[in-house]
């Protein structure tokens, strides 16, 4: 039975771990290429949820309503590079986090204006049922199809990254912003796109993760800190290491919520262990970091030299 | 007069106003202000602290609300089991606030830059999440208080549960922090905080330890916080992790931002700017939130160096 649980919760762990990674390859390459510390990109993914739910609503279709967030998600998230975002760049880290929390006071209400303070979205009814992985195993199908989605796109990124001459072009811009523009690339351009794509992944991350927790106006705010989280696990800039930051910690987190409430049960009290467990396994994340950080300054996969 | 008189004349009136304030709001038939007012002296006490590590020494702390919402706990927690003397409040909070000050400022200050910022905010996030768990002190829904604490001094008693009695406690210490600030900045500790801010290899080269100057200022701030935090729950009656949440720290950077980076007058400029901008706002829309973002990028947009900067630049000092 206990080996079932674990293999449970690692599934729901690698699960979150890959809506993290949607949210944290944005962020990273933000942060790695700009230099710029971005507050608001959990606003995109709040964006792109009420919009997803907004045109499942309309549409009626699960797809349509995800890949219309895409896309619109996306598209926001180009217009606010390149009318906001782009002019923070050069300024110092203070301006860039009181520019992009002004944004997500702005989103936050803007978002309540236009959609109210929360949105239904639900599960493809297709998907409502689980799926027999194993003898007594079963496995909710929409977390399935999370993870295949997770899976998929996160191969689709790196082939993107480390593949194509776009993505050569970002890791050149991760490791050496100004050799890269001596050697004559728009980076400006380049990354107008880079971040419109980050923009559609927290979208994605948002529309999926919807009907487990709730389209609501501040659902960003506490899923940001974890994709930092993952930013600085990773290496700052590296898509390779949000990745893996991004799985590390999504385990940790689900991991350290079932599992290590079963260990503190033995050990103590149950009024204690009750209490003592959330608290343990929200705060283990950031004892993970702190360690990462203590052994290796600059991330597990450092971009920079 | 030259520009220091003018400055130092400034500040005496504005305090004379200060002082007046309660009276004036009672003859106006609006004294539900002060409470307002109150917040706006606690937020500055909060956010100069806060000016201390970030502008002066150069720490950009995005975790100064773990300090505050300490603080708020303690001074909250002692009253609710029955301990009334101020005295005591203070303390125990100066205590507690200093101590997680110096094992977060120790372990956090051998990081630099956004890993710095990364690893308070880390902090911050675990002493959130324990007050959210701890259902002993009120978990997720926060703490009640009934009473206030009393400051008791040789048979004359002070109850901070009197409006106008809390608004000049934290009246005399902001001056108090102020002042205080105010000479710290010329002076030789000052100086060479501010030097290896600048330049910290310099500095270290200089022959100061950079290190240990850092940690101070870290741990001075830190138990600065947790006074604006034993206020706060005086003022309010009530603490709730929510006053631990990283969004609060962001709040507080962008009054010091907003008010101005480095400079005395910052913390005091930026918490009344933004708190009597959401105050006049909320008046007239429930979307304040929004107008508030607006008129925030405008700030990081047009006024580079905050309401400080504008102050200056108008009462022709140098920019």
């Amino acid at each position: 039975m206990s080996g079932l649980l674990v293999l449970e919760q690692l599934l729901n762990g690698l699960q979150f771990g890959l809506m993290l990674f949607l949210l944290a390859a944005g962020l990273t390459l933000v942060f790695g290429v700009m230099d710029m510390i971005n507050l608001a990109h959990g606003s995109l993914y709040m964006v792109g949820a009420f919009l997803a739910a907004w045109l499942v609503g309309i549409t009626g279709s699960f797809v349509l309503g995800v890949l219309g967030a895409m896309l619109l998600t996306g598209l926001f998230g180009m217009v606010l590079e390149s009318g906001l975002l782009r002019s923070l760049y050069r300024r110092d880290h203070l301006s860039q986090v009181l520019a992009t929390y002004a944004l997500i006071l702005i989103l936050n209400d803007g978002v309540k204006m236009l959609f109210g303070n929360d949105l239904p979205l639900s599960a493809p009814a297709a998907l409502a049922g689980s799926v027999q992985l194993l003898p007594g195993l079963n496995y909710p199908a929409y977390r399935l199809l999370i993870l295949g989605v997770g899976l998929l796109l996160a191969l689709l990124l790196y082939l993107l990254v480390q593949k194509t001459r776009l993505g050569a072009l970002v890791r050149a811009g991760a490791s050496n912003r100004d050799m890269t523009l001596v050697m004559g690339v728009d980076i400006g351009r380049l990354f107008t796109l880079v971040f419109g794509i980050g923009a559609a992944l927290c979208a994605v991350a948002g529309a999926l993760l919807g009907p487990l927790l709730a389209v609501q106006v501040g659902m960003g705010e506490n899923i940001l800190i974890l994709a930092f989280v993952v930013v600085v696990i990773g290496g700052i800039g590296s898509i390779r290491g949000a990745l893996i930051g991004a799985v590390l910690v999504g385990c940790i987190d689900t991991l350290g919520r079932s599992l290590l409430q079963h260990a503190l049960r033995e050990v103590l009290p149950p009024q204690w262990a009750s209490a003592a467990g959330p608290a343990f396994a929200s705060i283990a994340v950031y004892v993970f970091m702190a360690a990462v950080l203590a052994l290796k300054p600059q991330g597990l996969f450092p971009v920079r030299a | 007069m030259d520009a220091a008189t003018r400055r130092r004349a400034g500040a005496v009136l504005l305090l004379l106003c200060a002082i007046a304030l309660p009276w004036a709001l009672q003859q106006l038939g609006i004294d539900y202000y002060l409470s307002l007012a109150s917040r706006v002296l606690v937020y500055a006490i909060a956010a100069t602290s806060l000016n201390l590590v970030l502008g002066y020494g150069g720490m950009v702390s995005f975790g100064h609300a773990a300090f505050v919402g300490l603080g708020a706990y303690v001074t909250g927690i002692m009253i609710s089991e029955g301990i009334a003397g101020a005295g005591w409040h203070l303390l125990a909070t100066l205590a507690v606030t200093g101590l997680a000050a110096w094992i977060i400022g120790a372990i956090s200050l051998r990081t630099r830059g956004v890993y710095f910022i990364m690893i308070t905010l880390a902090f911050a996030q675990m002493i959130f999440y324990l007050a959210n768990s701890n259902k002993a002190w009120g978990g997720d829904e926060g703490l009640n208080i009934r009473t206030r604490s009393i400051i008791g001094i040789e048979g004359f008693a002070l109850d901070l549960k009197d409006g106008p009695t809390l608004y000049y406690v934290a009246l005399a210490v902001l001056v108090a922090l102020l002042v205080a600030l105010a000479r710290f900045v010329p002076s030789r500790f000052g100086r060479a905080v501010v030097a290896l801010r600048d330049d910290d290899i310099r500095a270290e080269a200089l022959g100061f330890p950079t290190y240990r100057y850092k940690l101070i200022v870290f741990v001075v701030a830190g138990a600065i916080g947790g006074l604006a935090g034993a206020l706060y729950v005086n003022l309010t009656g009530y603490v709730s992790p929510n006053l631990l949440h990283w969004t609060q720290s962001g709040s507080l950077m962008v009054m010091v931002i907003l008010g101005g980076v480095a400079s005395v007058w910052g913390g005091l400029a930026g918490a009344a700017a933004l708190l009597l901008l959401q105050e006049l706002l909320s008046a007239h829309t429930q979307h304040w939130e929004f107008w508030t973002g607006w008129v925030l990028l405008a700030v990081v947009l047009f006024a580079r160096r905050g309401l400080a900067g504008l102050l200056a630049r108008g009462a022709g000092g140098k920019d």
